[in-house]
């Protein structure tokens, strides 16, 4: 965030968060198993840091509710993302970011599937087929300097 | 005199040949105390001074100088004239003698009688012979502490060395590094700014050789010696830096290039002597700079992730602006506020109309940081921006645009200080009301809630500009409000509508007694709609909600004393009402308006027309009604009224006590000595309606009756609450009738209720002997109960030992002892066990009704502390004595007394507690184990030593606890786990990938809220010590 640097998109779009999901009597209730839900899945993502903004990325609208979509009987996750302009040069960064996040908070029965929102990116092929590489994943964690950009992203904000 | 020369001259010898350094503060007291004087220590010192070894002289020198730091007071104006010319010498002398030469100068500057000019002749000296900086630290704070001292005392003479003065401090500072000596050194610097000493063509320089240490970075060693802190030398420097506005043309650049700064705490420092300096230039030393300073803050403030940065940037801009509105204007020149104004309105404003981009917060945060500086500025920035918010708003149709522009309003409208100093000025909004208002009152009918919630906001801001609002607005406002009462379902909009309403209500009493109680209490009359079929019919949820939001509503708007008149007796018209069975009010309902009254009665003023309503109408009403029901409900099998319902009758408790505690103390022990002749004589003359039968007699009821016996929870609200000057009549009769009920009734409520007034009484009772055999005769009844196997009442004499106890700790009182050590002793009891520990809760944690301050109890500072640190061996001992089975009660009271510890006392105590609260979480008990954790978890934030030791043992116990059965054990554990991951790096580390495994299992909980408990602990857990997390 230094001075002189510029950013590639200086003054994006912003929009509402959503508030905190409201408690029901069922989630106090002992007996009651709590099915792993939509909006379960988007409150992991959407607080998410934007790699460039002091924003999250349900601020700029790269994560949406209705973008999610899980199968709890069947263990399957998919979440698709939209980068706020088409040339982002972030998107990768921003899936694997979603990805690791999900990795770290769901059980580890579920499959796990993170892509852009069709029509949204310039390159959105090779990035979806890098973020569905197993292998490309791990070997991008291994990388000290990725590690350190997508932690930040995952980090609760302090400020 | 012989001897004292002799001795004199071998302390000298003593000190110069044979090096001991203690003869020198011999010496000085020999002074002191008139044996020698400091020409016989100079003949004396004579051969020494002399001597061809610099060594030598050194060494006397130093002795001279040190005696005279021990004697400068008592020399004379001859001695002092000669010491310095010889000094003076000294410093053209040896190198080896410049040290203590100058300590010895040190000295005479604090002298009072110095000769005229011989300051000056002692720092011209000193500028020309010595060099500071290649002195050691210690001479260098000589040279300051001289220069300081003197500018105390003989300000005029170094004035009259004019720029040289000047001259020599620049260049002895030149290059100072210790931060002791800087904080001395930016001292010197202040005060020759800002006494106005002449710094001629050395300006520059001066500014040059302080501003060189800006912005500070300064982190001080681990131990902190010398306990100087960064921000002590960021204020001494600041206050350098900005002292005049003669530096501006150097500070003001260097402030644009520090902005620059990646350093977070650079940029900080650099808007914080921003701020500082704008209050002390004009606008002829900003105006160079102004577009630099501009550019840099917009920057800054659109740019910044830090809200500290932001917001420090923008007082910032406040202060320029409100710099420039101070300024004088030139008849030629333009209005510099205006230019800086329309530079900043010109860059921001464009933002303003895209209320979906990130930009606009950024911009509308400087406008209004702009317009706050000044009237004038407000009164710019309005007529700039404020059409075309208005125009916007109604334009867009999207709400949430609206909504952006609506708070963006609301940051422009909400007074500022500014604001209110100016009142007769009017309002810089008079011009935008008329459509102000429209846009407030069109946004309140949307159906948007944010919108909504925002519009009250603005419209409480709008009603703070006094004499902005007129009569018809506020009518309108009044109008909406109520219908928003009246319809408006979404919780937040209504706590919103009720702030607002609150608040203007305040202001404008009158509106809403004519425009809003009337249509709330119509409202809440309302029959519900009748079914026909004569059934239950009562309540469909919505009236239900409807009657309660009206309730509430009532509350939020009686502050003012004519409001009160016309809100309280809606509300006790719901009472009778409820009482006689008529209008279908739920006990829900009433159990509101109980408390809506008590509301009232929180935040009336204290005014003499308020506290006669609720001492004269409403108590008596509410123990008249209490009366009626409970008189009623025996003999006939009717349906009973509902207000002997526990929770109506609770209800009722906190109004009285709060209305007893609060209003009017006279008027306070009037309504106490008519309870207590009510409930101890039946005297029934103060109450409202007057058919009642003859002998009452509500103490002495058994339990049968316990719908009469219950109200002594009423008694206990007018007695107990009372200031402690207030006096309640017939202690005695009283204390001993609430004593047999509360030993012998059964009922719950009844028996509860007298021991807490019992209690409530005894903690404002006056000490002596009286009161000490009163609780000897109370505690040797309870223990015969206690004691004998068969007794029915062991409950009874239980609650009130723990009441008694609690009122007796709370004051220090020397007997509670023995009561708390009952207690102790109960806890291996294996009926009352459990009931004693958690009677420990009762004694250490605040009660609601009774025994609280804002009842105006006896309640000494720390007294839980000091429950602890006396009794913790006690728990200790016996825990570890009982038998396995009975352990649980031990960890459960200690649990309850360590979880309503302050923090700072839990720290220091965990040590010596840890094992037992380790031990504790494995006890099987699961109200053993939340209570621990819950102990546990905020000391975890930040955690002792001690507990790093345990590591191991906490963390292997914490994650066996992440699978109970209990889901509030498993959310409790899991926090726990959570705050372990902040503990150092290098400690919980090994723990990492354990951790990490175990809580995998959490992840896939079948509750969300552990789930999601789960998430947060794993996901710190991973950010340790990996790249950029931690």
């Amino acid at each position: 965030m230094a001075g002189g640097l510029r950013l590639e998109n200086a003054n994006p779009l912003i929009f509402q968060r959503s508030g905190v999901r409201l408690l029901t009597a069922n989630d106090e209730d002992e007996d009651v198993v709590d099915p792993i839900d939509d909006r379960e899945i988007f409150d992991l993502i959407r607080s998410i840091n934007d790699p460039e903004h002091p924003l999250s990325l349900e601020e700029l609208n790269v994560v949406e509710q209705v973008r999610v979509r899980v199968n709890d009987q069947e263990n399957t996750v998919g979440v698709e993302f939209t980068p706020t302009i088409p040339h982002c040069s972030m998107a990768t960064l921003i899936g694997l970011s979603i990805k690791v996040k999900l990795l770290r908070s769901l059980p580890e029965r579920f499959k796990i599937d993170v892509c852009i929102t069709p029509g949204t990116h310039a390159s959105e092929e090779a990035v979806n087929k890098q973020l569905a590489d197993k292998e490309r994943v791990a070997a991008a964690l291994e990388n000290a300097q990725l590690l350190e950009v997508v932690n930040q992203c995952l980090s609760t904000r302090t400020l | 005199m012989a001897a004292d020369s002799a001795l004199l001259v071998g302390l000298v010898e003593e000190f110069v040949s044979g090096q001991q350094d203690s003869k020198a503060a011999d010496t000085a007291t020999g002074i002191k105390a008139g044996k020698f004087t400091i020409l016989q220590l100079v003949e004396a010192l004579g051969l020494s001074l002399t001597s061809s070894q610099p060594q030598t002289r050194a060494r006397a020198v130093q002795l001279l100088s040190q005696v005279l730091q021990e004697c400068y007071a008592d020399l004379s104006e001859q001695e002092v004239e000669v010491l310095i010319a010889f000094y003076e010498n000294r410093l053209k002398d040896h190198y080896v003698i410049t040290p203590h030469a100058l300590q010895g100068l040190k000295a005479l500057t604090k002298c009072t009688v110095l000769p005229p000019g011989s300051a000056v002749s002692m720092l011209k000296s000193l500028f020309q012979d010595v060099h500071v900086q290649s002195l050691m630290l210690a001479e260098r704070a000589h040279v300051y502490n001289m220069l300081i001292n003197l500018m105390g005392s003989r300000e005029e003479e170094l004035k009259g060395l004019g720029a040289d003065f000047v001259f020599g401090f620049v260049q002895s500072m030149d290059g100072e590094r210790d931060p002791r000596n800087l904080l001395l050194a930016f001292q010197i610097a202040r005060n020759i700014i800002h006494r106005n000493y002449d710094m001629g063509k050395f300006t520059e320089e001066l500014f040059e050789v302080t501003s060189c240490y800006f912005p500070i970075d300064f982190s001080p060693p681990p131990n902190d010696p010398h306990g100087i802190t960064k921000e002590e030398l960021i204020l001494t420097l600041r206050a350098v830096l900005t002292g005049t506005p003669s530096f501006a043309e150097f500070l003001l650049p260097l402030i644009i290039e520090k902005l620059d700064s990646d350093v977070q705490s650079a940029k900080l420092d650099s808007l914080q002597t921003l701020s500082a300096c704008a209050s002390v230039y004009e606008y002829k030393d900003l105006a160079e700079f102004l577009p630099g300073l501009w550019a840099s803050l917009r920057r800054e403030v659109f740019q910044t992730a830090s809200e500290r940065v932001e917001s420090t940037g923008l007082s910032a801009l406040s202060a320029l602006t409100s710099c420039l509105s101070r300024s004088v204007l030139n008849s030629d020149s333009e209005d510099s506020l205006n230019v800086f104004l329309d530079q900043v309105i010109k860059d921001c404003e464009h933002h303003l109309s895209e209320p979906d981009l990130k930009l606009v917060w950024p911009s509308a945060k400087l406008l209004q940081a702009a317009s706050s500086a000044s009237y004038r500025a407000s009164y710019r920035v309005a007529a700039a921006v404020m059409p075309s918010l208005i125009e916007q708003y109604n334009n867009r149709t999207q709400c949430a645009h609206r909504r952006t522009l609506l708070e963006v309003v609301q940051g422009f409208v909400q007074p500022s200080k500014i604001g209110q100093s100016n009142m007769e000025d009017e309002s810089v909004l008079s011009d935008f009301r008329a459509s102000l208002c429209s846009v407030v009152f069109s946004a309140l009918t949307e159906s948007n809630a944010g919108l909504q919630v925002t519009a009250t906001r603005v419209l409480t801001a709008l009603a703070q500009h006094t004499g902005l609002l007129q009569q018809a607005d506020v009518e309108q406002a009044v109008a909406h409000l109520t219908r928003l009462v009246l319809g408006e379902a979404d919780a937040t909009v209504s706590v919103a509508v009720l702030d607002c309403a609150g608040s203007l209500a305040k202001l404008h009493p009158a509106a809403f007694i004519t425009n809003m109680v009337p249509h709330l209490k119509d409202q809440i009359f309302t029959e519900p709609m009748a079914l026909g079929d004569g059934s239950t019919l009562c309540q469909e949820p919505s009236q239900h909600a409807v009657r309660q939001r009206c309730v509430s509503a009532l509350a939020a708007v009686s502050s003012q004393p004519s409001v009160v008149q016309e809100s309280t007796p809606v509300l006790l018209q719901v009472l009778s009402s409820a009482h006689t069975g008529s209008g279908c009010f739920s006990s829900e309902e009433v159990v509101s308006v109980c408390h809506s009254l008590q509301r009232i009665a929180e935040q009336a003023q204290d005014t003499e027309e308020t506290s006669h309503i609720f001492h004269d109408i409403i108590i008596p009403r509410l123990l008249g009604l209490a009366l009626q029901a409970a008189l009623q409900g025996e003999g006939h099998a009717g349906p009973r009224s509902p207000l002997v319902e526990e929770s109506i009758i609770s209800a009722m408790v906190p109004v009285i006590s709060t209305t007893c505690a609060r209003l009017q103390p006279t008027l306070a022990s009037q309504t106490a000595s008519r309870a207590v002749s009510l409930f101890l004589d039946g005297d029934v003359s103060f109450l409202p309606d007057k058919a009642f039968p003859d002998h009452i007699q509500l103490l002495k009821k058994q339990s049968q009756y316990w719908s009469q016996s219950q109200m002594v929870c009423l008694l206990m609200a007018c007695v107990c609450s009372l200031p402690r000057s207030v006096e309640v009549p017939q202690m005695d009769r009283l204390l001993a009738e609430l004593e047999e009920l509360s030993c012998s009734n059964s009922h719950p409520l009844s028996y509860t209720s007298a021991a807490k007034c019992y209690a409530g009484l005894v903690n404002k009772a006056p000490p002596g002997d009286s009161l000490e055999s009163l609780i000897e005769r109370t505690m040797k009844r309870v223990c015969s109960e206690l004691d004998s196997p068969s007794s029915p009442q062991h409950t009874q004499a239980l609650t009130l030992l723990m009441w008694v106890a609690k009122a007796l700790l709370l004051r220090y009182h020397p007997l509670s002892t023995t009561l708390t050590d009952k207690l102790f002793s109960l806890l291996s009891d294996s009926e009352l066990g459990t009931s004693a520990a958690d009677g420990f809760s009762l004694l250490m944690s605040d009660s609601v009704d009774v025994l609280n301050r804002g009842c105006h109890a006896d309640v000494r500072i720390m007294y839980r502390q000091r429950f602890f640190t006396e009794n913790s061996a006690k728990l200790v001992q016996g825990f570890n004595s009982a038998p396995p089975e009975k352990k649980s009660c031990y960890l459960k009271a200690l649990s309850h007394i360590v979880n309503n510890l302050p923090r700072q006392v839990q720290l220091s105590e965990l040590p010596a507690l840890l094992p037992l609260l380790l031990e504790a979480l494995s006890c099987p008990d699961q109200g053993v184990q939340l209570s621990t954790l819950s102990c546990l978890q905020p000391v975890l934030l930040d955690p002792p030593s001690a507990l790093i030791t345990q590591l191991e043992a906490l963390v292997s116990r914490l994650l066996a606890l992440t699978s109970s059965p209990a889901m509030k054990v498993r959310i409790a554990s899991l926090r726990c786990v959570h705050a372990v991951s902040r503990f150092p790096e290098h400690e919980v580390m090994p723990f990492r990938t354990r951790v990490l495994r175990a809580l995998a299992a959490p992840l896939g909980d079948n509750k969300r809220l552990v789930r999601s408990e789960a998430v947060k602990a794993r996901g710190e857990w991973f950010l340790l010590g990996s790249p950029g997390g931690r």
